[in-house]
């Protein structure tokens, strides 16, 4: 990865609750090459979408404290680009698509009158042209009998339907960056398959970066080339996919791991982690993950991790692991 | 996802969400504003008989009087003591709020919530509510009112008639919601009864929206009393009504403007403690319908 | 069928489901033209004392109306379904399901709507005993404590509120309040689904820690597959209203026979990032309002022949207690 197209640097996001401020993202950086699949996975409320969503700047403004950082893109610090420049940026360079496609469609709208909005928006092109880019851009996403489904409403369409038209909209100004927020966590498991199919194949032939965001390690494995782990609004491992299921560093990536629950193998009992996600708002000194982690030390509890080299291309925020690795090797 | 991962709460904080409401409703500053009016009224109106005045009395020798210093608010064209006949008129009228509100809430939500518990019963009921809420509120009331002759009980009867059709309605609505929720399932397969599921279930889950309508229901029946009472069919006289005051002072508008001064301010300030009020709890206890602040 | 079932194993059957059909009426679109939709489309099988069947297929295939006729919260169109002996179908269905209900429960999906928020926790777990009444206060108490226990939860959290607890915690809730009387037989409509992962394994460890204390019976509903290997001892696979396909654990897993269930199992994204996973199953669920004649599976179907467009195939025993409804078979 020569330089990055995307470079986070230090995200963290603030948001202010009934209970007070809390982090959702803490001080996050990440970084995306050119044609790099990159997925991003956790639990639910370890701040993937907050992530994902301060990349495009699409929070409501007034629940938020500024997000501090840097996202570098093109040569340009996103976070303080002039509205009107972002707005180009987005839907345009950076596209993203939702985990439901329903409410991000207007039902009010025909497809093909959704796909030519953003055409027109970024491209400028006539009504005439952007209904003949709309049904290529069905085609492009194996909806069948393009012609005649561009004069749909969104309703008419089944989830998996939805979500292709979400992902035409999104491939329509040919984006350098495609965010995926759960693009398949809502859909039958035959239907996912489809959708991870057709991305995969998009990705290759337009040469877009991509950043899917799930839960599932499965998608993960399925689709991504690097990953990051997070948990509580930290990373805490980023490793190439392979060596992370092989050999994962942290602790809370092996638990995780291990408490999937298998479809090729019979197990009696499966693993667990104990306990639950912390509150989103609870300080928790040293390591967010020390409550729950099972190789807990006592400087866990004391000192707040850094996220530290663990081989070629790999970080792990967990010292006592790192540390044994590294001595491994030496061995 | 972001209300399940506040929901994914653990136990630490769950002593601060205890009071949760409470203390939103604490900081709610037009909640707290409704709240002070409404309480330094009802002690206003307890405390009533602390002016050791008869609100009734007759004073001819005083008729008229400006407010001074011994007539806070003036007397009328019988020399009563407006000061004590609208502090009196506050228990009548509060009461009339508070009688109006509790028996159009209690039918209303009777009704509202055997129309998402029976579905057969619904279309009769709710053809019934429709029919009622074709007129406007205080249309229905004043033919009500007129039919059952001036009396405090008739207009809370028809006040709280003209009332019932809305608070039915936002019932109702509100348990159709609940009914399609898991623990009516969870409660139908241990077998509860229609009874058990409308009480425990359905009702609770509305109390938030049936305790906000209500107290708009308080302020419209304040207000509807006094418009009662000006056409002559509200409490009869010489009971001191907020309405019947003005009623009374109409007539000597021009020269006396202190006697529909006084109670009409009160109605005023009453009506617009309860929205306040109202508009606090739904807020609060109704957050979907909050505009982010 | 339940021949081929019955062969397998010598302990009759407590559960057993014949023929079932479930069809609702519903309007096309707002005010559109009535129409007939057949969620249950003739499935029949068997549940052990002590055992699992696991029920998994994708969403609208008809799973969870399985589980609410099974425990009688929806009445059946026709087909047979009897409890612990008691025939709950029919005319005299609803005496027999007064027999048995208290042997019956059920576990939901959706751990936000499951409990009702203004109820205690105590309460909520209690409903059970106080709809069947005859509790004096202090028993009730006990078992409320005996229940929080159970699950793995402190006993001071009866006097708490539901919406105080994660995700995980509630469904904690809701499975002790489903063993509040001492049920033989609980649905589980898809418990794990809306958790965390990490929550998932602890969730169906301790449904299979009751299942060897209590001797539960389970009807363990799930669109996902590995979820159902970890838990289930038999398995059904429902598409389109119908079960396509059933058999012990080990056989559904090592040798699926129908070609959907090969789909699925296909399908399935597994944490390792060696695999390749064949080309996704084309098409997608077919709509069960107008079903075509033949097979639900024809229209994506690798195997598909003349024969399967017109013929509905019926569920047929190919030994090892595999039960499969596909014209290859
Ligand atoms: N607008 C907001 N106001 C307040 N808190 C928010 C807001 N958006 C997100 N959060 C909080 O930020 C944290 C991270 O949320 P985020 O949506 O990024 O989680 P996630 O990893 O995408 O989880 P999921 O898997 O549930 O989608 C959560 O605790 C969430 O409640
Ligand atoms: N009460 C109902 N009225 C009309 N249709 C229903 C009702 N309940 C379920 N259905 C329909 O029956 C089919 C099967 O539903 P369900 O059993 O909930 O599926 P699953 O649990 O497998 O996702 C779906 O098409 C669903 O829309
Ligand atoms: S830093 Fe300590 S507590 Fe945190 S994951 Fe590593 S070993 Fe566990
Ligand atoms: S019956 Fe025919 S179409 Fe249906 S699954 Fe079998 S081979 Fe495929
Ligand atoms: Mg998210
Ligand atoms: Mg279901």
């Amino acid at each position: 990865m020569a330089v990055p197209l995307l470079e986070v640097d230090d995200l963290t996001v603030r948001f202010r609750t009934d209970a007070g401020w809390m982090t959702a993202v803490d001080r996050v950086s990440l970084a995306v090459g050119e044609g790099e699949a990159l997925g991003i996975v956790g639990e639910s409320g370890s701040g993937k979408s907050v992530t994902a969503l301060s990349i495009l700047r699409l929070h409501a403004a007034a629940t938020t404290r500024m997000p501090t950082g840097k996202i570098h893109y093109g040569g340009k610090d996103l976070l303080t680009l002039p509205t009107r420049e972002m707005r180009q940026i987005r839907g345009g360079e950076i596209a993203m698509i939702f985990q439901d496609p329903m409410s991000s469609l207007n039902p009010v709208l025909t497809i093909a009158d959704q796909i030519g909005e953003s055409l027109r928006l970024h491209q400028g092109v006539d009504q005439a042209t952007a209904r003949k880019r709309a049904i290529e851009l069905l085609d492009l996403v194996r909806i069948p009998d393009a012609a005649r489904r561009v004069d749909e409403y969104p309703h008419r369409l089944s989830g998996g339907m939805r979500q292709r038209v979400m992902i035409a909209i999104a491939i329509a100004c040919r984006p350098k960056l495609l965010i995926a927020d759960e693009p398949t966590t809502a859909l039958d498991v035959t239907i996912q398959a489809q959708i991870l199919d057709l991305l995969r194949d998009l990705q290759r032939e337009l040469g877009m970066s991509v950043i899917l965001i799930t839960h599932d390690m499965g998608v993960i494995a399925e689709f991504a080339r690097r990953v990051m782990v997070m948990y509580a609004g930290r990373v805490v491992e980023t490793a190439p996919v392979g060596q992370m299921f092989r050999r994962p560093v942290h602790p809370y990536t092996e638990g995780l791991l291990t408490a999937i629950p298998k479809l090729d193998v019979d197990v009696r009992r499966l693993p667990t982690i104990a306990g639950s996600i912390p509150d989103p708002t609870a300080v928790i000194p040293g390591c967010r993950y020390s409550p729950r982690c099972p190789q807990v030390q006592e400087s866990c509890r004391r000192d707040s991790p850094a996220l530290l080299p663990a081989g070629p291309e790999r970080e792990a925020r967990c010292p006592p692991r790192v540390a044994a690795m590294a001595k491994e090797t030496v061995a | 996802m972001a209300e399940a991962t506040i929901l994914a709460s653990g136990e630490a904080i769950a002593a601060r969400r205890r009071f949760r409401v409470l203390r939103k409703l604490l900081h709610h500053r037009s909640f707290m504003a409704g709240f002070i009016i409404v309480a330094v009224m009802v002690i206003a109106a307890l405390c009533a008989p602390l002016t050791g005045v008869d609100p009734n009395q007759m004073r001819v020798r005083l008729r008229f009087r400006p407010p001074s210093e011994v007539n806070w608010f003036g007397t009328d064209q019988f020399g009563r003591d407006l000061f004590t006949r609208t502090l009196y008129g506050a228990q009548l009228s509060l009461w009339i709020g508070l009688a109006v509100a509790v028996l159009s809430g209690v039918v209303g939500a009777a009704i509202g919530v055997l129309s998402a518990q029976f579905r057969r019963l619904d279309s009769l009921l709710m053809r019934i509510m429709d029919a009622l809420m074709a007129a406007p509120a205080i249309l229905l009331a004043i033919g009500l009112g007129a039919a059952l002759g001036p009396q405090t009980h008739s207009v809370i009867i028809a006040l709280a008639v003209a009332y019932i059709p809305r608070t039915a309605r936002i019932v109702r609505a509100s348990a159709l919601v609940t009914r399609e929720l898991e623990f009516i399932e969870a409660a139908r397969v241990s077998g509860a009864s229609s009874m058990r599921i409308m009480f425990k279930h359905l009702l609770p889950n509305a109390s938030g929206p049936l305790l906000v309508q209500s107290t708009f229901v308080f302020a419209f029946a304040i207000l509807a009393e006094a418009a009662l009472s000006f056409i002559g069919i509200g409490p009869p006289p010489p009971a001191p009504s907020w309405g019947n005051i003005i009623a009374e002072g109409r007539q000597f508008a021009v020269q006396s403007w202190w006697i529909m001064l006084f109670p009409g301010f009160a109605i005023s300030l009453a009506a617009l403690g309860m929205n306040l009020l109202g508009d606090g709890l739904r807020d609060v206890l109704d957050p979907r319908l909050k505009v982010e602040s | 069928m339940s021949a081929a079932l019955k062969t397998d194993t010598a302990d009759a059957p407590i559960i057993q489901v014949r023929d079932l059909v479930k069809e609702f009426n519903v309007t096309r679109g707002r005010g559109g033209p009535p129409a007939i939709l057949r969620a249950v489309n003739h499935i029949s099988f068997d549940i052990r004392s002590g055992t699992t069947l696991g029920l998994v297929g994708e969403s609208g295939s008809g799973k969870s109306t399985t589980g609410r006729l099974l425990v009688g919260l929806i009445p059946a169109t026709s087909g047979e379904i009897s409890l612990f002996g008691e025939t709950i179908t029919g005319a005299d269905g609803e005496a027999a399901l007064a027999k048995v209900r208290s042997k019956l429960q059920f576990v939901f999906q959706d751990p936000h709507g499951s409990l009702n928020p203004r109820m205690r926790v105590g309460d909520c777990i209690a409903e059970p005993i106080d709809i069947a009444g005859g509790w004096s206060r202090k028993d009730r108490a006990d078992r409320v404590s005996e229940l929080l226990e159970t699950v793995g939860l402190p006993r001071a959290v009866a006097e708490r509120f539901p919406h105080e607890f994660s995700g995980g915690q509630r469904q904690r809730i809701g499975i002790a309040r489903a063993l509040a009387l001492r049920p033989d037989f609980v649905v589980c409509d898809e418990p794990v689904s809306a958790l965390d992962v990490s929550m998932q394994a602890q969730i169906i460890n301790l449904l299979l820690d009751l299942q060897e204390r209590l001797g539960l019976s389970y009807l363990f509903i799930a669109h996902d597959l590995a979820v159902v290997r970890s838990i289930a001892t038999d398995v059904a696979v429902m598409y389109a209203g119908a079960l396509v396909e059933q058999a012990p654990k080990t056989v559904l897993y090592s040798a699926p026979k129908h070609p959907y269930t090969q789909a699925l199992l296909d399908a399935v994204p597994r944490p390792d990032p060696d695999r390749v996973r064949s080309a996704a199953l084309g098409g997608e669920v077919p709509s069960i309002l107008n079903p075509l004649p033949g097979c639900a599976f024809a229209a994506r179907c690798p195997h598909v022949m003349a024969v399967c467009r017109q013929d509905r195939p019926a569920p047929r025993p190919t030994g090892e207690g595999h039960v499969v409804a596909c014209h290859l078979y």
